[in-house]
């Protein structure tokens, strides 16, 4: 017999963050793309090139933080590419996201075959180990759940309030804002478009990345092919939920983590197939996306701009 | 009196006439031709670095695909199922859709195939097998219902609920051939379906079968549609643009769940080709990334049936020499995926041809247009 406290406890919900934190980077990442008006459906290859990135930095050098900075370039790196695709040659955003995204697929599995021999995944390297933050982790039920944390989630919350006060209370933040909702005003009232449409892919790009180096550092401690499983674009679906707001972002992200972490826990316990309770935050996705899609507002038409 | 033409002019005429009509679409196809050679130059540099000749590795690909007969026939028989992703993603996106399904929907097509293919021993096969194609087009069709239902009565984004439909396509055909559909033994896979159900196949050895055919009528038939119809017309008209169309009297909701519903329908059947006529039982995970593939070729072939075909015969190629190449060199397989996402960023923005041959790259190929 299944107890009900067994599965639904503190540790379910410190799960639900472990697995959002991931979406909460991606997330993010999006918004910012979204902001400056380019659709970014390739953040799922820059969480996994991150994964990637992150694991072969730490196998190298032995240091998990290093890892987690190479995740960060590679996905800043794959947020150029997107950039210059996009924006310089004003090519078709959801192609040159596939692109990216096959690219990422083909060359992850690739190099680990080459590096590794073994196609599935790497070695196992040294992740990064929780930490506890004192008194915090004494308090009842809010200190089982963000108490003990890895350093990652605690540096994902730090993002959603930087980002929140960048984009809604700087002079920054009004400008990039701009260039996604008014391209033409923008440029007249002398922000330079293309160059804020790099730098915040880029950004983009970056966060995605560290949101992989979570999943491959703080989560398994090794690349698995693929490992990433749709979170970019279940990221993107969290960005609408949330109102491309990072606070809002931030929520939904909570939400698909909470399904992930759950039907983790179900699997454990339940006397159903894995395969059909694996289901189970993708059905959510789609489910979330029907009903919100219509009650929230784009920023952008995302159309390239071309200066007159 | 008007001269009568000899059968020698006759011919001569007809000659020039195909000429003049390969050269014009070769001309027009440059920038898909250069996207595909620059993804194999760089192909080639990640080989040279990773330690591998790329000249053994391209030089085994290239014979692996048409070096024999064997070759040949296995290069058709992996182009079939990518011909059918491109037709699907080539329909929907002429209706300004982008349908990245087409791999859960192949795999559920595959899958309502194979299940009408064990059922019904007895039937004759010239009921049985149309059924299981039927079939196939059925579970595609439902895959590419729910997005576009989606999409037109609620505005969630295709890209997303597409995708999403794919992993879901993914693990529920996973747990049925895990559990309820299993075959004794190891593998997580069905027993045969009936020899009333099989797609026959054309060259002995090979696994081509008479999908292939079916992968060229359903080209033709999404050209016919595309081109000659009303359907076709409206559908060109909503991807150009939807609010233009609905002006001009289209139901705009009505042609977007038509086009997303026959596109599923399409990778459906590519799926039922697989089942019925390759592996002739479903396997889990039997699809290496036809779906992507077809996205490839798709925009290979510059969005069109006719060229999906002559595109989807390059990736058939590149898949089936691959695999040559993976065996006798060791090269992973996944420079295939590397080579694919290296064409389709090179299509996503012609203008990057455009510069290229501005800096002055490619002037051998480019000299003469």
């Amino acid at each position: 017999m299944v107890n009900i406290g067994d599965i639904i406890n503190a540790g379910l919900f410190a799960a639900a963050l472990r697995m959002a934190t991931p979406l909460i980077f991606a997330s993010i990442g999006g918004l910012f793309s979204e902001r400056v008006g380019v659709v970014n459906i390739a953040l799922e290859g820059m969480m996994l090139t991150g994964a990637f990135a992150g694991v072969l930095a730490t196998f190298a050098i032995g240091n998990p933080w290093i890892g987690v900075l190479a995740s960060i370039f590679a996905g800043g790196l794959l947020g150029f590419i997107h950039a210059v695709l996009t924006v310089k040659f004003a090519g078709n955003q959801i192609v040159s996201g596939t692109g990216i995204n096959l690219l990422a697929l083909g060359a992850t599995g690739y190099l680990s075959q080459a590096i590794w021999g073994s196609r599935g995944a790497s070695q196992p390297v040294q992740g990064i180990d929780a930490i506890s933050i004192p008194l915090l982790k004494d308090v009842p039920f809010l200190g089982e759940v963000i108490g003990t944390q890895t350093p990652i989630v605690y540096l994902s919350i730090l993002t959603v309030i930087l980002s929140y006060v960048l984009l809604f209370k700087t002079p920054i933040g009004l400008r990039l804002r701009a260039v996604g909702e008014h391209p033409e005003a923008a440029d007249t009232s002398g922000v330079n478009v293309y160059k804020t449409k790099y730098l915040f892919l880029i950004l983009s790009g970056m966060l995605a990345g560290l949101g992989g180096a979570f999943l491959s550092l703080a989560h398994l401690n090794l690349f698995v092919l693929g490992m990433t499983g749709g979170r970019g674009f279940i990221a993107l679906a969290a960005m609408i939920l949330g109102g491309w707001n990072p606070v809002g972002a931030f929520g939904a992200s909570f939400l698909f983590g909470f399904a992930d972490a759950f039907q983790m826990r179900l699997q454990s316990v339940a006397a159903l197939p894995s395969q059909i309770i694996l289901t189970l935050p993708y059905i959510l996705t789609i489910v979330v996306l029907a009903i919100f899609a219509r009650k929230r507002i784009a920023p952008s038409d995302y159309k390239p701009y071309t200066k007159e | 009196m008007t001269e009568i033409p000899s059968n020698s002019q006759k011919i001569k005429v007809l000659l020039e006439r195909i000429w003049t009509k390969v050269a014009v679409s070769l001309e027009n196809s440059t920038p898909q031709i250069i996207a595909v050679i620059a993804a194999f130059l760089i192909g080639a540099i990640i080989l040279l670095v990773t330690g591998y000749s790329p000249l053994e590795a391209y030089g085994t690909m290239l014979f692996g695909a048409f070096g024999d007969i064997y070759g040949i026939g296995q290069t058709l028989t992996q182009a079939t199922p990518i011909l059918f992703t491109a037709l699907a993603f080539v329909l929907a996106f002429k209706c300004g859709l982008f349908n990245l399904g087409a791999e859960g929907q192949l795999i559920i097509g595959g899958f309502f195939a194979a299940v009408v293919g064990i059922s019904f021993a007895g039937l004759p096969i010239f009921l049985h097998l149309p059924f299981a194609v039927l079939a196939g087009a059925f579970g595609g069709a439902i895959w590419g219902l729910v997005p576009a239902v989606l999409k037109a009565k609620l505005g969630a984004h295709e890209v997303i609920t597409t995708m999403m439909l794919s992993y879901v396509a993914l693990y529920v055909t996973s747990y049925f051939v895990n559990y309820p559909l299993k075959a004794p033994g190891p593998v997580a896979q069905t027993i045969p379906i009936q020899p009333s159900a099989e797609l026959p196949r054309l060259l002995p050895v090979t696994q081509l079968s008479a999908a292939f055919i079916l992968s060229i009528a359903a080209a033709a038939a999404t050209a016919y549609l595309l081109e000659r119809t009303t359907i076709g017309y409206e559908v060109r008209a909503i991807g150009l643009n939807p609010a233009a169309a609905q002006n001009a009297g289209i139901n705009t909701k009505k042609m977007i769940v038509l086009a997303m519903v026959l596109s599923g329908a399409i990778a459906g059947i590519g799926g039922a080709g697989e089942i019925l006529g390759v592996h002739r039982r479903f396997i889990d995970g039997f699809s290496p990334g036809y779906g992507w593939d077809g996205l490839a070729v798709a925009l290979i072939g510059g969005l069109n049936p006719i060229g999906s075909i002559v595109a989807a015969i390059l990736f058939g190629a590149i898949r089936s020499g691959g695999i040559s190449m993976n065996v006798s060199t060791g090269v992973p397989l996944d420079l295939i995926t590397v080579l694919q996402g290296l064409v389709v960023l090179f299509v996503a923005a012609p203008k990057i041809i455009g510069y290229i041959r501005k800096k002055g790259g490619f002037k051998w190929l480019t000299s003469g247009t």
